[in-house]
């Protein structure tokens, strides 16, 4: 019998914080197959970035297990490249030694380095920047740059946690069609958590909605759009239907969140 | 792909902000045309480089010619306040005659040794205070405890230990600043960023390779900034090493010269000694920038 590539079973996450504990994430279950984009959606504080951490081997589960091809993980590994949010280029190296890092001590030579770092900067579209410094780049470009750090030492797993979070309407916009057309020209395991519910449908395969606190799955919603995805498609009548149909189920969270708030306010 | 246009840089140029156009509020208040406050005089403002040199050396030429006046005019008594070309005259008499020189360099090699000993110390301390969590536990209270004993008060202690020679020089400069740079290099290193270690962690990385190809270069320009500000304390414990015990350097200068009555030679040297700490930090700053340029955030 086949595995699924990732597969996320009964996650408990609780956080002793003083006197009470909280409980991040509490049952949640999913599984993503072989090349399967996935986004993870929900409201803020819902849990969906502690799973990505703990998926990445970077938090350790209360309970529950994380497997990769079948095999629980036992921490964090090469076979799952991470994203953060925040701008984790080191400043102290160019962005061609920024992807360079990722492939020291792996035997690997160094010219095959070089080779390997410009390859993949050149896949994100910045190889005529590969000798500038971090400093030097803008918030999509060093965005890009970790995007290729990422995939230079081909992951088995992409995990992306709000990559493009920080970054303004516009320039987020021209990342998520660079993402959806590296990933239709190399094809690998994504596991995308962010709350734009927008970027969730344009970009992935499946949408999976989380509940609040603690965190489990809601509801998935199937992402069958044809690909290349194109720009155009965000117009498309397709799209605003799956569109609706997942912020619907967040909203339902949101307000579930607000009224809880007053409750014990 | 194209490049988007993402330079956030929203601060006018500085060539609109002196010329800046009047701006008027409206037609009714048209006539009430307002002129903006010069820029250096806003919260936030800029200000030319050869504004703020003007600005800087006035404020030193006032002081001087305000120490003029009061000497000129006798409004102190010249044994108390020398006028500056006494002042002058002593200290060139001093080159002439070698004793400068000699005094500054045996002060300068005992703060270069004493400085070189506390902080290659206090560098692999305070980043293992500052990235495990258990040396923090055993020694960042301690150290934290330590560092507010007066330095004055282990004068006589470092006396009765090693003497009045260089060696309770150095102890002293140790005592004065190896403490405060453990905890300032302790911050240095916990203000990296968690996500960079946590990047070394998923390519796989064990905690020694993270810690020594992550986390000290990514501290090494908060850490060298701490070495020089601790520099500058680092002065102050050797004069007061060299006032209380010693038989050679500027701070023995100053204990002789206060005896016979020579304001002029105690002031100075004082005077040359902050000059001297002046030129060290400009030395440390020029050359944290050549090691260290990438981290300045282009403006």
């Amino acid at each position: 019998m086949s595995h699924p590539r990732l597969e996320i079973v009964n996650l408990r996450k609780e956080f002793p914080t003083g006197r009470r504990t909280i409980t991040a994430l509490d049952g949640a279950s999913m599984s993503l197959g072989e090349n399967e984009f996935v986004s993870l959606v929900g409201t803020s504080g819902c849990g969906k970035s502690t799973l990505l951490s703990i998926v990445a081997g970077l938090q350790e589960p209360t309970d529950g297990e994380v497997l990769v091809d079948g095999r629980p993980v036992p921490g964090p590994g090469r076979d799952r490249g991470v994203v953060f949010q925040t701008y984790t280029l080191f400043p102290w190296l160019s962005a061609r030694g920024n992807v360079e890092f990722a492939l020291r001590g792996q035997g690997i030579g160094a010219r095959e380095r070089r080779e390997t770092a410009l390859e993949n900067l050149k896949l994100v579209g910045l190889e005529r920047f590969a000798d500038a410094r971090p400093t030097e780049l803008s918030g999509g470009m060093k965005q890009r740059v970790a995007l290729a750090r990422a995939l230079s030492y081909r992951p088995e797993i992409l995990l992306m946690d709000e990559p493009f979070g920080a970054l303004d309407a516009l320039t987020r916009q021209l990342m998520q069609e660079l993402l959806t057309s590296v990933w239709e020209q190399h094809r690998l395991t994504v596991l995308f958590v962010t709350h734009d519910v927008e970027e969730a449908v344009y970009i992935s395969d499946r949408v999976v909605i989380m509940t609040n606190r603690p965190g489990r799955m809601k509801k998935e919603v199937k992402v069958a759009l044809p690909r290349p995805r194109t720009y155009d498609m965000l117009g498309s009548p397709e799209l605003g239907e799956l569109y609706s149909e997942v912020l619907e189920s967040i909203r339902e969270e949101s307000i579930a969140l607000q009224d809880s708030d007053a409750v014990s306010a | 792909m194209p490049e988007p246009a993402e330079k956030t840089d929203s601060v006018a140029p500085t060539a609109s902000a002196a010329g800046a156009p009047e701006r008027t509020r409206g037609p009714a208040l048209g006539r009430r045309s307002r002129r903006r406050r010069p820029d250096m005089f806003r919260i936030g403002g800029r200000i030319r480089a050869w504004q703020f040199a003007v600005i800087a050396a006035s404020v030193f030429g006032l002081l001087l010619l305000l120490w003029v006046l009061a000497t000129s005019y006798e409004w102190v008594k010249p044994i108390f306040l020398p006028s500056p070309s006494d002042v002058w005259d002593r200290m060139v008499e001093l080159a002439r005659g070698g004793e400068l020189s000699d005094d500054v360099r045996i002060s300068v090699t005992r703060i270069m040794i004493g400085f070189l000993i506390a902080s290659a110390m206090a560098i692999p301390i305070g980043v293992l205070v500052g990235a495990y969590r258990f040396w923090e536990a055993a020694l960042e209270p301690l150290v934290d405890f330590i560092r507010y004993m007066p330095v004055v008060a282990f004068v006589p202690l470092t006396i009765l230990w090693a003497g009045t020679d260089d060696t309770q020089k150095y102890l002293i400069i140790w005592i004065g600043t190896f403490f405060q740079q453990v905890l300032l290099i302790m911050d240095n290193t916990k203000r990296v960023p968690l996500d960079f270690v946590d990047i070394g962690r998923t390519l796989g990385m064990k905690d020694r390779a993270i810690l020594r190809r992550i986390l000290v270069p990514a501290a090494a320009p908060g850490i060298w900034d701490s070495m020089r500000i601790s520099l500058g304390w680092a002065w102050t414990w050797l004069v007061l090493a060299e006032l209380v015990a010693a038989t050679s350097g500027l701070g023995y200068r100053i204990t002789t010269a206060q005896r016979f009555f020579q304001t002029d030679t105690i002031i100075g040297y004082i005077l040359l000694l902050g000059l001297l700490g002046l030129v060290f930090d400009q030395v440390m700053k020029w050359l944290g920038r050549r090691f260290f340029g990438y981290a300045e955030e282009r403006r």
